[in-house]
């Protein structure tokens, strides 16, 4: 297959299919993110994940409505508005869903998985309420459609670089929070040993209640983003959630560094894979090879150690 | 002590003899075949959800991938009749008469190699046990092992359901894709689309559940049902007491599991399909839910779970569809809420102290024992 | 639900004749001013129903069976309201044989089994003359043995892979043949094209119709196809796949990718700078409906091939378009499948005025032949293989989300659900 192209074209081919690697990195790293942080800090996996970055994918859908009718000049920046008001719309749902349903769970970490499925439901079921069965087309603004060309045979799509960029700020200031301030400081408190850093003064009701906003919220961001590439309908969120978990899984739950080497590598295997066989195959190779490693070291990639 | 575990023992199989005596006499009596044969088909659910009373009830090993198992024991059954289907003169109007129609519009001339032992009954019936346990047994030994559990346990079997899932619908020529294996008909001749048939496969049903729920019984009464609660409890102890908990855990994964299967291989008789729509993320976590409403400590709640939601799912999916998805979504809240041990926990936690205080205390209510 | 359900042998002649002498004396009088109660008695329900359906002398049942929640919702809904569509202009016209029609409708709930056990209640429960619904080949093969045992009529409105045919389905929809090969001789002679690169989701239809097209172009056309992929259902990211596209340039896309995969796969089409007015891509999985999801200005300048576009240019399409509207909103578009959808009800009730009877076999029996001048894709007409001759048009996708009919065959295309030399 090689050798119908010339040197320069397969230096273009590898840049490309690099470019593509790590577009669908991002992707990866952006869905996990927000899950990561909520199963990492409370143990818990929230199946409703993809639904709330559906809802910030209809967030998005009903901003750009909005400016189109409302503030057609601005348009161009609706969507740094959209991707707010999403992170605003699923953080507080997300707040609300922790303080009705999930701190009643947190012993329980088998059963928010199925509290969070029968929520999934309901958000799902609300989507097609409102918004109707099909699927809703989320127009993008001019700036933001096609590509560069960063040479002659190379380019880039500017959507992937906004998902890129996006993506690295995201994480820089998830690490930022984590690392540097004091809600992060209380969250890996938590993290180590819960009990003593509630005799330590810290409100762990309140601290759990801000991750799993804020996990939400990232997810809202998320599927705004997601709207340049992907579909929004009611049952969109359930194309993501399958490797979602499996990222946040692979990565060790309790470390930003696992999840990010984690996104890497199932990406990075999924594309190289995907430009030698058929999707399908491509697919299945990914997903039996995450579930093999898996076995072999099942705390995942990063694992922190905690004395309980 | 001694005598509350005897009550409770009792009260076990007092409700399978009531369950026993719903299944095989009431409802036959009392319902038409076509809805006998949809009762027919929850009670294939209700073998799922009797082995995750065991796995997931009593060891705490929560399965999301059960529909792997359930659709593999269906699809072992669905390739022995439908190659029964597939004589020369049935296909005689395919190009290549003699296989199931499938593979000729993929056209292959010939049975793949792995369909070829389907031929045979008695291969296909060891087949139905045989792969689902195989494949259960190597990941819960590679995974029990290592001490892997809880919620990435859950998650690996959904990826596990994924796979299988996409396989199963991309080769279409092996497994008839995402139409399943359809237009099944006869089993060593006889007519299973027939009125008669049904009722008879209904009661074989039955019978099978009913076993399946003795034999569960009997595991969670025995020695070793009193480990595996220690198992889901205290593992640590567990180890340091000396058993190795994985073996006991990769046990009950592949009881589990083949429990699953004889539901699916009983479902594809009775309805007479089998397709990857079963055995997905979304299917195995519905078997879940039946179990955890029914009560998932006790395998009479299991099953009395599973007839009423899928009841409740025709009923009401016939008037009302789009509210029916809010209330699911709203029983899995509820159940998980506020009735954790679901019916049959509401039942034996508030109804029978009201019955034995009404009845003068000759009896405590029983209480089993449990830490989640 | 109907009353009439008389087991043919436990029956009373006397009534029926006793009615009939009755009613035929005031018939003189009544004739003028009730023409369809009339109608009715001039095929009496006797003689139009001899094997026990749900007909009355006023009223026949038929079923509608299609998802209306699930994933598969959003594609059914315009099948059903096309279907409603119908029933209420029949009935206003006068109804099937003097009878009104009264539908029944079940949600199949995107779940092949629940799909089976519906279509078993429709005909066994509730005796329903005919029913129309299904959408994916998945959902149709589960309930066709349910249909062959139990002898109802299936008017089944998706395009599709053909490899079937049975006495109790009507396919209105086109199968692979024709929307295939009208099409790729049409991209070839028009756009010069010589290599192409199929593309598809990972299950029968797709794999199928690929298929054809790769036998189609290869031996018959003698052209390449440089390339062949296939994607799980449910995938999002196609990225790997449009580099390839991109180094391999070919002349044709040939795109038959659904559902949620299909708004990804253009809008990163269209991210990646593939400018479909300059690339040309073919699609036979895109109809109006889709649009709605992907959004026109990401599938602008693409090709689709299908019997049927909302934008079609003739009277009897303009009527139905309108009224559709009326019905159900000004907002509304309307696919393909909608259309054939449409199809159905129409059809039963010619066959069953050309048969003079509700009983399935008589209607299997008289619809090859059967004709309708007003489907608003201008004429089909039942082969004996059930399916339906119509012509293949070719659209160009617009900004706004309609399509431009760029190409009709000028005859019918036969249908051929087992086109031998194509498999």
């Amino acid at each position: 297959m090689f050798m119908e192209y010339s040197l320069g074209d397969l230096g273009s081919i590898f840049a490309m299919q690099a470019f593509a690697g790590l577009i669908l990195f991002s992707v990866y790293l952006l869905m996990a993110l927000g899950l990561a942080i909520i199963f990492g800090q409370m143990n818990v996996i929230n199946m409703a994940h993809g639904e709330f970055m559906i809802l910030g994918a209809y967030m998005t859908y009903l901003c750009s409505h909005l400016f189109q009718t409302y503030a057609p000049g601005l348009y161009d920046g609706y969507f740094f508005v959209a991707m707010t008001v999403a992170f605003i719309v699923s953080g507080g749902l997300g707040l609300i869903v922790e303080w009705l349903l999930i701190r009643h769970l947190y012993s329980r970490p088998l059963d928010t998985l199925l509290a969070t499925w029968g929520l999934s439901l309901i958000m799902q079921q609300t989507f097609r309420s409102i918004f109707g069965a099909r699927e809703v087309g989320v127009e993008l603004p001019a700036w933001m459609m096609g590509s560069l060309p960063v040479t002659g045979s190379i380019e880039v799509q500017i959507n992937g670089l906004f998902v890129m960029a996006l993506t690295l700020f995201i994480t820089g200031i998830v690490a930022l929070l984590m690392f540097r301030s004091r809600w992060g400081l209380q969250v890996r408190a938590v993290l180590s040993n819960r009990v003593m850093a509630g005799a330590a003064g810290v409100n762990t009701q309140r601290v759990d209640r801000l991750t799993f906003g804020l996990g939400c919220g990232i997810a809202g961001i998320a599927g705004s983003a997601f709207t340049m590439i992907g579909s929004t309908g009611p049952t969109a969120g359930q194309l993501y959630i399958v490797d979602t978990f499996l990222v946040v899984v692979f990565g060790g739950a309790q470390s930003l560094l696992g999840t990010v080497f984690s996104a890497l590598s199932i990406s990075q295997s999924q594309s190289v894979m995907e430009f030698f066989m058929s999707g399908s195959m491509a697919k299945v190779i990914t997903l039996l090879f995450v579930i093999g490693l898996l076995m072999l070291r099942p705390q995942g990639l990063f694992v922190l150690k905690i004395r309980k | 002590m001694y005598d509350v575990l005897r009550r409770n023992r009792n009260l076990e199989l007092l409700g399978i003899i009531l369950i026993g005596i719903l299944i095989v006499v009431v409802l036959p009596l009392a319902l038409d075949i076509f809805r006998l044969n949809l009762v027919g088909k929850y009670l294939t659910y209700a073998f799922v959800a009797v082995g995750l009373v065991l796995c997931w009830g009593h060891t705490g090993i929560l399965s999301l991938g059960q529909g792997v198992f359930f659709g593999l024991g269906g699809y072992c059954m669905a390739m022995y009749l439908k190659l029964e289907a597939s004589t020369p003169e049935a296909t005689k109007i395919q190009s290549t008469p003699g296989i199931p129609d499938f593979m000729d519009w993929n056209q292959l001339t010939e049975l793949p190699h792995f369909w070829v032992p389907f031929q045979s009954l008695p291969l296909a019936l060891i087949a139905v046990f045989a792969v689902p346990v195989l494949i259960a047994f190597i990941l819960g030994y590679a995974l029990f092992k290592r001490r892997v559990g809880g919620v990435y346990f859950a998650i690996i079997t959904q990826a596990l359901a994924a796979v299988l899932t996409i396989l199963i619908i991309g080769r279409q020529d092996f497994t008839g894709g995402i139409n399943g294996i359809t237009d099944l008909r006869t089993l060593l001749g006889w007519d299973i689309r027939t009125d008669s048939a049904k009722y008879i496969l209904y009661f074989v049903c039955c019978f099978a559940l009913l076993g399946s729920m003795l034999l569960a019984r009997q595991v969670i009464a025995s020695k070793l049902g009193r480990i595996l609660i220690a198992v889901r409890d205290k593992e640590e102890r567990v180890r340091f007491s000396g058993y190795d908990p994985a073996l006991f855990k990769v046990f009950v994964f592949c009881f589990a599991a083949a429990v699953a299967a004889l539901g699916g291989a009983m479902f594809t008789l009775q309805v007479g399909f089998m397709s990857p729509s079963f055995v997905g993320i979304v299917p195995s976590i519905e078997m879940v839910i039946f179990c955890a409403v029914g009560g998932r400590h006790s395998v009479v709640g299991a099953v009395t779970g599973t007839l009423l939601v899928n009841w409740g799912k025709t009923v009401f999916s016939e008037s009302f569809p789009e509210l029916w998805l809010f209330a699911m979504g709203g029983l899995f809240i509820a159940v998980v809420l506020a009735f954790p041990r679901g019916l049959a926990g509401l039942f034996t936690d508030q109804l029978l102290p009201l019955i034995n205080r009404k009845s003068g205390g000759k009896h405590t209510g029983v209480t089993p024992v449990l830490a989640e | 639900m109907s009353s009439d359900n008389k087991k043919p042998g436990v029956w009373d002649f006397q009534s029926p004749t006793r009615r009939q002498l009755l009613i035929g004396t005031a018939a003189l009088g009544a004739a003028a001013m009730l023409p369809r109660g009339a109608w009715a008695q001039a095929f009496p329900t006797s003689a139009v129903n001899t094997t026990g359906l749900a007909v009355t002398d006023t009223e026949v049942t038929v079923g509608i069976l299609h998802s209306v929640t699930g994933t598969m919702a959003i594609s059914e809904t315009g099948s059903v309201q096309a279907e409603k569509l119908a029933i209420a202009q029949i009935n206003a016209a006068g109804g099937v044989l003097g009878r009104q029609i009264k539908f029944i409708q079940e949600d199949g709930a995107s779940d092949w089994p629940t799909f089976a056990e519906k279509a078993k209640k429709l005909l066994v429960k509730d005796k329903c003359a005919s029913v129309m619904g299904c959408w994916t080949s998945a959902s149709r093969k589960a309930v066709l043995p349910v249909f062959e045992q139990y002898n109802g009529m299936l008017y089944y409105p998706t395009f599709y892979e053909g490899l079937e045919q049975s006495k109790n389905v009507i396919y209105t929809g086109q199968e692979a043949t024709q929307q295939i090969i009208a099409g790729l001789d049409w991209v070839v002679k028009e756009k010069g094209a010589k290599s192409f690169y199929l593309l598809g989701s990972d299950y029968i239809w797709p794999r199928t119709s690929n298929k054809i097209a790769r036998k189609h172009i290869e031996n018959f056309l003698k052209l390449k196809v440089v390339g062949e992929e296939y994607f799980p259902l449910g995938h999002t990211q196609f990225n790997s796949v449009i580099n390839k596209l991109k180094l391999t340039r070919p002349d044709v896309i040939y795109a038959i990718i659904v559902g949620g995969s299909n708004v990804a796969f253009y809008k990163q089409l269209k991210a990646a700078g593939i400018d479909l007015t300059k690339q040309t891509l073919v699609t036979i999985s895109v109809t109006e409906d889709e649009i709605l999801g992907i959004g026109g200005e990401n599938i602008v300048g693409a090709y689709a091939c299908m019997k049927y576009f909302q934008s079609l240019d003739n009277p009897n399409n303009k009527a139905f378009v309108s009224e559709f509207k009326k019905m159900w909103g000004a907002e509304t578009v309307i696919g393909d499948v909608t259309q054939a959808a449409y199809l159905g009800p129409w059809l039963w009730k010619l066959t069953v005025e050309k048969a003079g009877s509700f009983d399935v076999d008589k209607v299997a029996a008289a619809s090859p032949g059967i004709e309708f001048k007003g489907a608003p894709e201008g004429y089909v007409r039942i082969h004996e293989n059930h399916h339906l001759w119509s012509k293949t048009r070719v659209g160009l996708a617009r900004l706004d989300g309609q399509y431009d009919v760029v190409y009709e065959t000028a005859d019918l295309m036969e249908p051929n659900p087992f086109p031998k030399g194509y498999q």
